[in-house]
């Protein structure tokens, strides 16, 4: 059997935390094939190369997949699909894109964001906001499957796998690039950080939101919010942490005047250890947490960041 | 131009669903239900297309038990124009598989000669994130996913995207298929008098048949189970226990 696995590529760059992740939960399925597809994707095929138990390396190189939009990269994943019998990537926006309108092109169902694989058709997904697992059995002859990457390690990196350039598919001409609105940051990325610390609703405005910020910066950490910080303008919506959002499970989680709705939960929930703090007792993240404080964020929070 | 808006019933957000003793699945009986979130937001930028006078008719489809009918008097109430119920299964447990409406609502979109569909960017139950870029794919449409803001203008959507890395905006050509992310709008209340008047507009009965379509599951379901549960937690008094325990217990920092 054999495994296509789109990776991540942003403007060139391979995002080698979530591909090499993806790698660990494909690789028992047969020989991974890693797709790298971009304006410019060589040096992201470098780096997938480098990825332990990826056989290959396909890069296609064309303005055309310059900015990840479905319509092309799926055409092009179609174009390849006949040598495979698992179609793969981490479950990023970009493959929640394009997935599941390679299933549809190849009249398959798609299976999102698969925490688990039993086997070659057998695969385990959260539903209802990670209240539930599901563990579902494929009909189809070619499976597609986006991958949750915060269930599975990466793999290391100390292969050296062969890179081969492949020619592109038909622009199919439906959609084009206009702008992308992204915020540059020093700060570790959300989704592969060890430390996150969330805001939520809790901390009041914007500016406020900078006593997130600071204890982050102690700590070397990423930052998240809840859906209500988003929503009032706190916080920009790539820092949404939910059923709906980024899905983490660092090492260290703190929540930060959130309540712990189901929806919040799903997003954070398989963190090693989660800290609340929540001026309200009864709040239900308390009942997720390894440890709660009840306190007035605004004393607790610089005190904690000060003391640390 | 004619809008189609699928809105899919399913249990209300607020509920939290328990996994029956028998793995079998979850729980639905006498539980509340209610349209997805993602699809009144679907539902409420449809009918201020029309408003603004860029759609003619927003009609909405719901394929599933009967009981969607309800959804479909919301989505009428807020100010859709006639609904289209696809009887697809007797019991609440048995839902349809993205695939499958993906096809029923091509072969909708088909007969009433659509030019956008507008769809929620997932269903909160199977929390799938398909149905839209299925149908964009068997349709050959352009697909614009996660959308926070759209104009639409000569023939072309321009969108904004949320994505992991920020925002995205793409233009892509008319007809498409739109599926919508929390912030593209604040969805309306429906007023007591549209409530009335809702119940008088057309609502018409289907079956996959009549469209030809087999919705039989791709995907077996072998078993549901509940997640691991997180064990209780302490509770600590001050910052500086706090700070005591995430050194020298978890270790973490
Ligand atoms: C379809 C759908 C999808 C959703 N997806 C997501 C998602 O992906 N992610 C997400 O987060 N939410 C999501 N939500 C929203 C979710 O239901 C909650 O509304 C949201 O998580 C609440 O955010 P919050 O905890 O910040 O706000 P609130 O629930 O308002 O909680 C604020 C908390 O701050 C505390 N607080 C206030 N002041 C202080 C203070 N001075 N010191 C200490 N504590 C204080 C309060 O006690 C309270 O517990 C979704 C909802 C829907 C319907
Ligand atoms: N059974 C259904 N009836 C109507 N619309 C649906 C149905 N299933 C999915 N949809 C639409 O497709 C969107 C995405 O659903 P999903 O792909 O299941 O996460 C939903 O928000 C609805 O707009």
């Amino acid at each position: 059997m054999a495994v296509l696995l789109l990776a991540e590529v942003t403007d060139g760059a391979l995002a080698m935390d979530a591909t090499a992740k993806a790698v660990t939960a494909v690789q028992p399925l047969g020989d991974v094939t890693v797709l790298c597809a971009g304006e410019a994707a060589a040096e992201a095929g470098r780096a997938a190369a480098t990825i332990r138990g990826v056989g290959r390396v396909l890069v296609a190189e064309d303005a055309l997949y310059g900015h990840r939009l479905a319509e092309p990269t799926a055409a092009l994943i179609v174009s390849l699909a006949g040598d495979y019998s698992h179609i793969c990537a981490p479950a990023t926006t970009d493959a929640k894109n394009i997935l599941p309108r390679v299933a549809a092109l190849l009249d398959v169902m798609v299976i999102t964001d698969v925490s688990g694989i039993a086997d070659a058709d057998t695969f385990e997904r959260p539903i209802y906001a990670g209240n539930a697992l599901q563990t579902v059995k494929s009909r189809d002859a070619v499976k597609v499957l986006s991958i949750r990457t915060s269930s599975f390690d990466a793999a290391p990196e100390d292969g050296d796998a062969p890179v081969e350039t492949i020619a592109t598919a038909e622009a199919p001409g439906l959609s084009e690039w206009v702008a992308d609105r992204v915020a540059a940051s020093d700060r570790p990325e959300l989704t592969s950080a060890g430390i996150v610390v969330s805001g939520g609703r809790g901390i009041g405005s914007e500016e406020d939101f900078a006593i997130v910020e600071r204890l982050a910066d102690k700590l070397g950490a990423a930052i998240g919010a809840s859906r209500a910080a988003v929503d009032s303008g706190f916080a920009p919506n790539d820092w949404q942490v939910g059923q709906t959002g980024k899905v983490v499970a660092p090492d260290l989680y703190i929540a930060v005047g959130i309540s712990g709705a189901i929806q919040h939960l799903a997003g954070m929930k398989d963190s090693k250890i989660i800290v609340a703090i929540n001026k309200d007792g009864e709040a239900p993240i308390f009942q997720v947490a390894d440890y709660g404080l009840v306190a007035d964020l605004f004393e607790a929070v610089p005190e904690l960041t000060d003391k640390l | 131009m004619k809008v189609i808006v699928p809105v899919k019933r399913v249990i209300d957000y607020n509920v939290k669903v328990r996994v029956k003793a028998d793995g079998s699945g979850v729980d639905l009986a006498n539980v509340k239900m209610s349209m997805n979130p993602f699809d009144e937001i679907a539902v409420e930028e449809a009918v201020r297309l029309k408003e603004k006078g860029a759609a003619d008719e927003v009609i909405a489809v719901s394929i599933g038990v009967k009981q969607s009918q309800e959804t479909l008097r919301t989505a009428l109430a807020m100010g859709a124009d006639r609904a289209i119920l696809v009887i697809a299964a007797e019991d609440v447990h048995d839902d349809i598989e993205p695939l499958a409406v993906a096809k029923i609502l091509r072969a909708i979109v088909d007969e009433e000669g659509a030019g956008l569909v507008l769809c929620g960017k997932q269903a909160i139950d199977n929390d799938m994130n398909a149905t839209g870029q299925m149908l964009a794919a068997l349709l050959g449409w352009s697909q614009a996913t996660f959308a926070s803001k759209l104009e639409i203008e000569d023939g072309t959507a321009t969108v904004r995207r949320e994505v992991d890395g920020g925002m995205q905006s793409i233009r892509v050509s008319m007809p498409a298929v739109v599926s919508t992310d929390l912030r593209l709008n604040e969805p309306r209340y429906a007023s007591l008098p549209n409530i009335m008047k809702a119940k008088k507009k057309p609502l018409v009965e289907k079956t996959p048949a009549d469209y030809g379509v087999d919705t039989t599951p791709r995907l077996e379901i072998v078993a549901t189970s509940e997640p691991a549960e997180r064990k209780a937690g302490i509770m600590v008094g001050s910052v500086d226990e706090l700070l005591d325990k995430l050194k020298n217990d978890a270790g973490v920092i």
